[in-house]
């Protein structure tokens, strides 16, 4: 042997013994679904657009967003965070404020300008968009992106649909709203707007596909008596004449009916034009309430009466007289024949919304279904070439949902036009909470957003709830597990007991070297994120 | 002063690495360059603890050292896996010679280096438990006693695991080995605990660590080397032939280990405790004896539940003791 002196053995000379021959099974990096990306009616990949907030790269993280929603400062504001609910570390602290970070990438953008190129060859095709709501402007956007020519016809003075006409000011600020919808329309998309198309058919002249997103304004009604004295209104015309028009009287006293997030935002709109009182009335007991914990709370707070276990049965001049209900055994409210009075100038009705599907008459194959549209998987209608999406289409109603449907829609439209199928790659089965090793994370309270002081809340339409700074949205980022992906956090590559995980450098992740790892799984166990699994060798 | 933890990036300093952090502050093992003292090839054991806590102690030296060192190795599983003739899986300076020994031959190449005007090299003893606490301990305690220029780092397995997990002075209580057969198991009130005897010899730097706290671990190698003399490293090292547990489950199992009180982690600097790593998500001594099949008597029918308490209760003298619960 050519060793130096005393040196019986050289260095690492056990490479020679190749230990991968001991396997049973192999470990193997996969890619899960995180739950929140799951729950995003937008299809947003949120684990990823998170873990590049936390470079931080702000303006990567929101091209990220874009690739599937174009309005995430509108969602930072008014979207009912789902992927929040089924977020993980809910289970181990509290759910990562996603929202929040959203919201602070979209004012990030319109901050800085951010804008999204349209690099696609232009197809020739033209689609036609019904309703510049969120379902429709983001069809147009996917649309546009995807080298087609957009028109959006809207009945309205402005576009936004409810985002605009419902949703009140202090939830969402119209420049914010203004900012998102302008970007869109400078990507080239035309708008022409004051015009109710009345027969699709007609309107469809010129153009090789249509979506249809005309959402649902008209505001049901109940059988209530009532005097003739009785001043009756629905939410959704009392909140379009606050956006768009001289404000309605509502008088000093307001009663609300039914306990939605409409509701919510009647009464809280009530108390900002000057009511003294403004009370919900509602069937049921809270928990039952179709409002958000989140709406119900802040209506509290600015002085909104709730009365629970409630009907109005009858509503005259200058009051309403409510019966007391009880629940029965199966949850149902019963009346009990007990009654009292309110003092009420005003009544307003929130009972939900209707669509108004006329403009589809003599359309060959639609149909429709207990007021909505029924659509197939591709969001078709049974009229080939048409679309629909949004609140006409039977689906959760909220503007999450709406942006998600244009996006979808957007996609099987492309493939229509272009004589295909658009076949969605397959969903990666999901990153549970029982696969993390949560050991490793660190503890970290969730952030909580500013809120506007209570008098200045009741008394204008400023937007309520604030953003996050900088260093708080990116310690937000931050508290995200990465259930199920990568991160990089190198604990695979440390805990091998026989150096078989090879580091490949940031960005590329890791490698197993076969020819060494024994198969003992400590790198499984000990991955954060559930990024690894274990494979059994085919022998 | 326990390991610094980073605050809040994600993992903290819990992981091993973060791609978030600067590298200063990641794991030695973190690094793409780490010295892998312990390299592939070897024949511990699928999930070995012993080949993982080597690694991760030597490697620390390294750095601390900057690569000028020299390990000293007791017979024992580490010796035995790392280095079949004519291969070895070390990637140091190593020497091996007896069982019982490795305190002795570790005084002597510090003697040797200090003969030669060579004290920037750094002698790093290291043997098992069996080595250690049972027959290398009068070499030990001399070493001690005298003040020989060596960090030496006790591989605590719990048994002798290399000829086939022999009773060792650091069993546990209850646990079954080869020599302590069920229904029994181990006795109570038998065994050693090196590191307090460490401590007894007022060395100036004793502490313990496991391959369940990699950021702990590191630190306490580099502190260790910030000391000249005597200093004493107690890691604990679960193996899955002795414990009797799945290989996946190595770190678990030590992190349990001290989760319920049962392994406490601290430091003392002249013979006195100047740290502890608190606990900090409390758990049952079920939790860890469970995992075990060593331990499978006290979960039989009927359950030794009087004897699971009694293992409780020393988990709680030691959160008592050492102060490990906030
Ligand atoms: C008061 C209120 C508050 C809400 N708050 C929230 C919230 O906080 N978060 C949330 O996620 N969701 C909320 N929603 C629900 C959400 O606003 C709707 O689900 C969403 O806007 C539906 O989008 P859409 O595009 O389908 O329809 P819309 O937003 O209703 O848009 C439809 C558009 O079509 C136009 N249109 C209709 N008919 C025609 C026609 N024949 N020709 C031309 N144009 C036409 C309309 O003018 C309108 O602009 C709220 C709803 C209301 C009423
Ligand atoms: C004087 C002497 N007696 C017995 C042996 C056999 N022997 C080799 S290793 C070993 C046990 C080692 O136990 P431990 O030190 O705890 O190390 P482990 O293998 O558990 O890591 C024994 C008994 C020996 N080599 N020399
Ligand atoms: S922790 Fe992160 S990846 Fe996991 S569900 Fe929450 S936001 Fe998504
Ligand atoms: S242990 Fe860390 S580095 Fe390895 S796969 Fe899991 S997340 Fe990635
Ligand atoms: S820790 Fe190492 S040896 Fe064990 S399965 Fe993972 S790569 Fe293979
Ligand atoms: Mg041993």
């Amino acid at each position: 042997m050519d060793k130096p002196f005393a040196i019986t053995l050289g260095a690492g000379s056990s490479h020679a013994n190749k230990t991968g021959a001991w396997r049973t099974e192999r470990p193997v990096y996969v890619d899960r679904l995180p739950p929140c990306n799951h729950a995003c009616p937008a299809g947003e990949n949120i684990q990823h657009w998170l873990s590049l907030a936390e470079e931080p790269s702000y303006e990567a993280a929101w091209r990220q967003i874009m690739l599937d929603n174009p309005f995430p400062a509108v969602m930072g504001r008014v979207c009912y965070r789902p992927c929040e609910s089924a977020c993980n570390r809910g289970q181990l602290d509290e759910a990562v404020g996603i929202n929040s970070v959203e919201r602070f990438l979209g004012d990030q953008a319109i901050e800085h300008g951010w804008t999204v190129p349209v690099t696609a060859q232009p197809s020739g095709k033209r689609v036609l968009v019904v309703g510049a709501g969120p379902a429709g402007l983001s069809a147009a956007y996917h649309l546009t992106l995807l080298g087609h020519a957009v028109t959006v016809i809207d009945s309205g003075s402005a576009p936004g649909g409810m985002m605009r006409f419902g949703i009140p000011r202090y939830r969402l600020p119209r420049h914010v709203l203004d900012a998102e919808i302008q970007r869109i329309l400078d990507m080239g998309v035309t708008l022409e707007l004051g015009r109710t198309v009345t027969d699709l058919a007609e309107a469809m002249r010129g153009f090789d596909a249509a979506f249809l997103a005309v959402g649902a304004h008209i505001g049901r009604r109940a059988y209530l008596p009532a005097g003739d004295s009785a001043r009756i209104l629905d939410a959704v015309s009392v909140l379009r004449d606050v956006a768009d028009g001289p404000a309605p009287l509502l008088g000093r006293r307001v009663v609300v009916y039914d306990g939605g997030n409409t509701a919510m935002d009647a009464a809280r709109t009530a108390k900002r034009l000057g009511a003294a009182d403004a009370v919900v009335v509602y069937r049921r007991t809270r928990d039952r309430m179709p409002a958000h914990d989140s709406e119900v709370a802040e209506a509290s707070e600015e002085g909104v009466r709730m009365k629970w276990l409630s009907t109005i049965a009858h509503a005259d001049g200058e009051r309403v007289v409510i019966e007391r209900m009880r629940l029965d055994e199966t949850g149902f409210p019963q009346p009990t024949g007990e009654f009292e009075e309110l003092a009420a100038d005003s009544v307003v009705l929130a009972l939900g919304q209707e669509a108004d599907l006329s403009l589809l008459a003599g359309l060959p194959g639609i149909k429709v279904e207990g007021g909505i549209v029924k659509v197939g998987p591709g969001m078709m209608t049974g009229c080939p070439g048409v679309f629909a999406g949004g609140d006409m289409v039977p689906a959760e109603r909220t503007v999450t949902v709406a942006v998600g449907h244009g996006k979808k829609a957007a996609r099987h439209i492309d493939a229509w036009l272009r004589g295909g199928a658009h076949r969605p790659p397959p969903r990666h089965p999901m990153a549970g909470f029982d696969l993390l090793n949560t050991w490793y994370y660190s503890d970290a309270p969730a952030t909580v957003r500013p809120k506007l002081d209570l008098a200045r809340r009741m008394s204008t339409f400023d937007e309520v709830e604030g953003g996050l700074e900088e260093s708080t949205a990116l310690f937000e980022a931050r508290r995200c597990l990465s259930c199920g992906n990568c991160f990089e956090c190198d604990n695979c590559y440390g805990v091998c007991p026989d150096n078989a995980v090879l580091k490949l450098g940031p960005g590329l992740r890791y490698e197993i070297d076969l020819d060494f790892c024994k198969g003992c799984g400590l790198c499984v166990s000990e991955c954060p994120a559930g990024a690894i699994e274990m494979v059994p060798e085919v022998t | 002063m326990p390991a610094p933890r980073t605050k809040f990036y994600q993992v903290g300093s819990f992981a091993v690495g973060n791609r978030l952090l600067p590298p200063e502050q990641r794991a030695v093992q973190a690094a793409p360059d780490r010295g892998n003292a312990l390299t592939s090839g070897h024949r511990a054991c699928r999930g070995c603890g012993e080949a993982l806590g080597a690694r991760y102690a030597i490697d620390a030296a390294i750095r601390a050292t900057g690569g000028r060192m020299i390990a000293v190795n007791a017979t024992g599983c580490l010796e035995v896996f790392s280095t079949p003739y004519p291969e070895t899986a070390w990637q140091v300076s190593w020497i091996h010679s007896l069982f019982g020994n490795a305190p002795a031959v570790a005084t002597g190449v510090a003697a040797a280096l200090k003969a030669k005007g060579r004290t920037d090299v750094r002698v790093v003893g290291q043997g098992g438990d069996g080595g250690t606490v049972d027959i290398g301990f009068a070499c030990l305690s001399g070493m001690f006693e005298r003040g020989d220029d060596v960090l030496y780092i006790c591989y605590d397995n719990q048994a002798y695991m290399n000829t086939g997990v022999q009773r060792s002075g650091a069993t546990p209580p209850a646990a079954r080995t080869a020599t302590t057969p069920v229904p029994g198991g181990n006795a109570f009130g038998q065994g050693k605990n090196a590191p307090l005897i460490a401590m007894a010899h007022e060395i100036p730097y004793v502490a313990t660590a496991t391959v369940a706290d990699l950021r702990d671990l590191e630190y306490k190698v580099r502190r260790a080397m910030d000391f000249r003399g005597a200093r004493y490293l107690h890691i604990l090292v679960p193996c899955p032939l002795g414990w009797v547990t799945d290989a996946c489950d190595t770190i678990r199992v030590a992190r349990l280990a001290t989760e319920s009180g049962l392994f406490p982690v601290f430091e003392a600097e002249g013979g006195e405790v100047t740290g502890v790593t608190r606990i900090r998500r409390r758990i049952p001594v079920d939790d860890y004896l469970r995992l075990q099949s060593r331990y499978a008597h006290l979960f039989a029918d009927p359950p030794r539940t009087d004897v699971i308490a009694r293992i409780q209760a020393s988990a709680d003298r030691n959160i008592r003791r050492f102060g490990l619960v906030d």
